[in-house]
């Protein structure tokens, strides 16, 4: 009983058709973002006409998983389970909201290098957060 | 004409309750309706526009158009959260000066004290909102998304968590003097940094309250105002703006205030050296100091020296804010604290903030709003007011 009130509620992303082959992809462990081949930029979350141009040649890519936490925050209060929000910008140049997991009860620094993981949310859709660098 | 002679808020009115389980929200707007008409000395009957954002039940401007029987000639529902208001009173302006109308209402009214509500409850996302999947799973409530911005601001300029507990206990320092203030005790940093740390860095302290109540200001062509009995109060300039996250350079230490600022100041031609008081969102301490400096009252980095030892409170230097205590201490009704910004600025340029923190010979005030996320989608608005 209090083993179950301690594991975090992981919200079911509420997946739309834009938004699809994003999480086909986090279902086989890869984690997609989209690039413009128009502009060169990349941006998330992934939209078919790109908000830098407004292009329609957007192109998914996959990254290596690997980044660098940009800001975070450990929510200690009002919530069931502590939990830290964060932003991670991937070595590839984009930013993608996520969640830090494997830190503990503190808010890595800025700065922290991370590693994706793919997470089962309510409903088995996988959604991507990041922890601490695996060894190689 | 004149830029200084579109329109003049000629009625502010600021509901006294805090608390009002057994009251409904239309009815509340309707209270603050009827108070800001009041003020002004005007009747429902001269009103021929009417502003309210997503606060107000209904359908848009329907339901309360209903309610309050008003004959509206110009309706408006903008919805940017908190800073609704302020956008309202901007276009309120525009719609008076184009010939749309000549008496337009703005109310604010909500409950969230007695329903419950929170910063830290998750809020409810729009199916179909495009960052739906991408957000929802992780857990952005309002105070993560904030303290995200204060953990950046810190890394990236140094700020100290005692230089945002001062901007807590500036405004407690104005709430003691009033009598509606929600929280009217004077604290110190001390106390602020003793208090629990919700979303890291953001302790309990540095969180505005969470209030019942509302507030309605009326916006109208000059002429109208020169014949009404009080202080005359112009909107000389005004701007809004929206932020995001930016995905391929991201920097959530500036907000759109940057942008709602400079339209604001070149509109009104002043700078923000020439202000002397200013309603500044509160949301959270972070909220006012990543304001502050986006206005340019201080250089972007250095808000943390700007609010700290105190200099905020009224009388310690050239710059007084939130003298009604803010909603860090006084009023966030309905979780939206951009209708209670324009209200003490109105009562500073009428010279009717309480006695202790009146600005003295107050000529020029600006308040500023925020609305949404500071770390993630949010708009901004800015108004510059003169007395007449």
């Amino acid at each position: 009983m209090s083993s179950e009130t301690t594991v975090r509620r992981i919200p079911a992303p509420l997946i739309n058709p834009e938004a699809q082959p994003f999480f086909q992809a986090t279902a086989e462990g890869r984690l997609l973002y989209k690039r413009c081949e128009a502009c060169g930029q990349p941006h998330h979350p992934p939209r078919s006409i790109c908000p830098h141009c407004h292009s329609d040649r957007t192109k998914w890519e996959t990254t290596a998983g690997l980044g660098t936490v940009y800001s975070a925050s450990m929510l200690r209060r009002g919530v069931p389970v502590p939990y830290c929000v964060a932003y991670v910008t991937l070595d590839e140049g984009v930013t993608l909201m996520t969640d830090l997991m494997g830190f503990g009860n503190s808010t890595p620094a800025v700065g922290t290098r991370v590693q994706v993981r793919f997470v089962e949310a309510e409903g088995g859709a996988k959604v991507p957060m990041f922890g601490p660098l695996e060894a190689k | 004409m004149n830029k200084n002679e579109r329109a003049c808020i000629v009625g502010a009115y600021e509901h006294p309750t805090r608390h009002a389980p057994d009251k409904s929200v239309a009815q509340l707007h309707a209270e603050v309706a009827r108070g800001a008409l009041q003020d002004a000395g005007l009747d429902a009957s001269d009103v021929d526009g009417y502003f309210c954002a997503g606060d107000a039940p209904g359908l848009g401007p329907l339901s309360m158009v209903d309610y309050l029987g008003l004959k509206p000639r110009y309706v408006e529902s903008t919805d940017t959260g908190g800073s609704s208001y302020l956008i309202h009173v901007r276009h309120a302006a525009q719609a008076i000066e184009a010939g749309h109308c000549n008496v337009a209402l703005v109310t604010l009214a909500g409950r969230p004290r007695s329903e419950g509500s929170s910063g830290t409850q998750a809020r409810a996302y729009n199916i179909m909102a495009p960052e739906a999947p991408f957000e929802s799973p992780f857990g952005l409530v309002p105070i993560n998304s904030y303290a995200m911005a204060a953990q950046r601001h810190m890394h990236e300029f140094g700020t100290t968590a005692e230089q945002l507990a001062w901007i807590k206990v500036t405004a407690s320092h104005h709430a003691q003097h009033n009598p509606n203030a929600m929280l009217r005790d004077v604290v110190t940093v001390q106390d602020v940094l003793a208090s629990p740390l919700i979303a890291d860095p953001l302790h309990r302290m540095e969180c505005c309250v969470v209030s019942d109540g509302g507030g309605a200001v009326i916006v109208a062509r000059p002429e109208i105002a020169r014949k009404l009995k009080r202080p005359v109060v112009r909107l000389i300039g005004g701007g809004e703006a929206v932020g995001y996250v930016d995905s391929a350079k991201i920097d959530i230490t500036t907000s759109a205030a940057k942008h709602s600022g400079a339209a604001a100041f070149a509109e009104a031609g002043v700078r923000p050296g020439d202000i002397r008081y200013a309603s500044i969102y509160d949301s959270f301490t972070i909220t006012v100091l990543i304001q502050l400096e986006d206005l340019g009252f201080c250089e972007k980095g250095q808000g943390g020296r700007f609010v700290a030892d105190g200099r905020l409170v009224a009388g310690q230097s050239g710059l007084a804010i939130n003298t009604d205590g803010g909603g860090l201490c006084n009023n966030h009704p309905a979780n939206r604290g951009g209708m209670t910004k324009i209200i003490e600025a109105v009562r500073q340029l009428r010279g009717e903030a309480h006695p202790t923190v009146q600005v003295k010979d107050c000529a020029l005030a600006l308040a500023q709003g925020t609305g949404g996320m500071l770390g993630s989608r949010h708009a901004s608005a800015t108004l510059i007011m003169e007395r007449a």
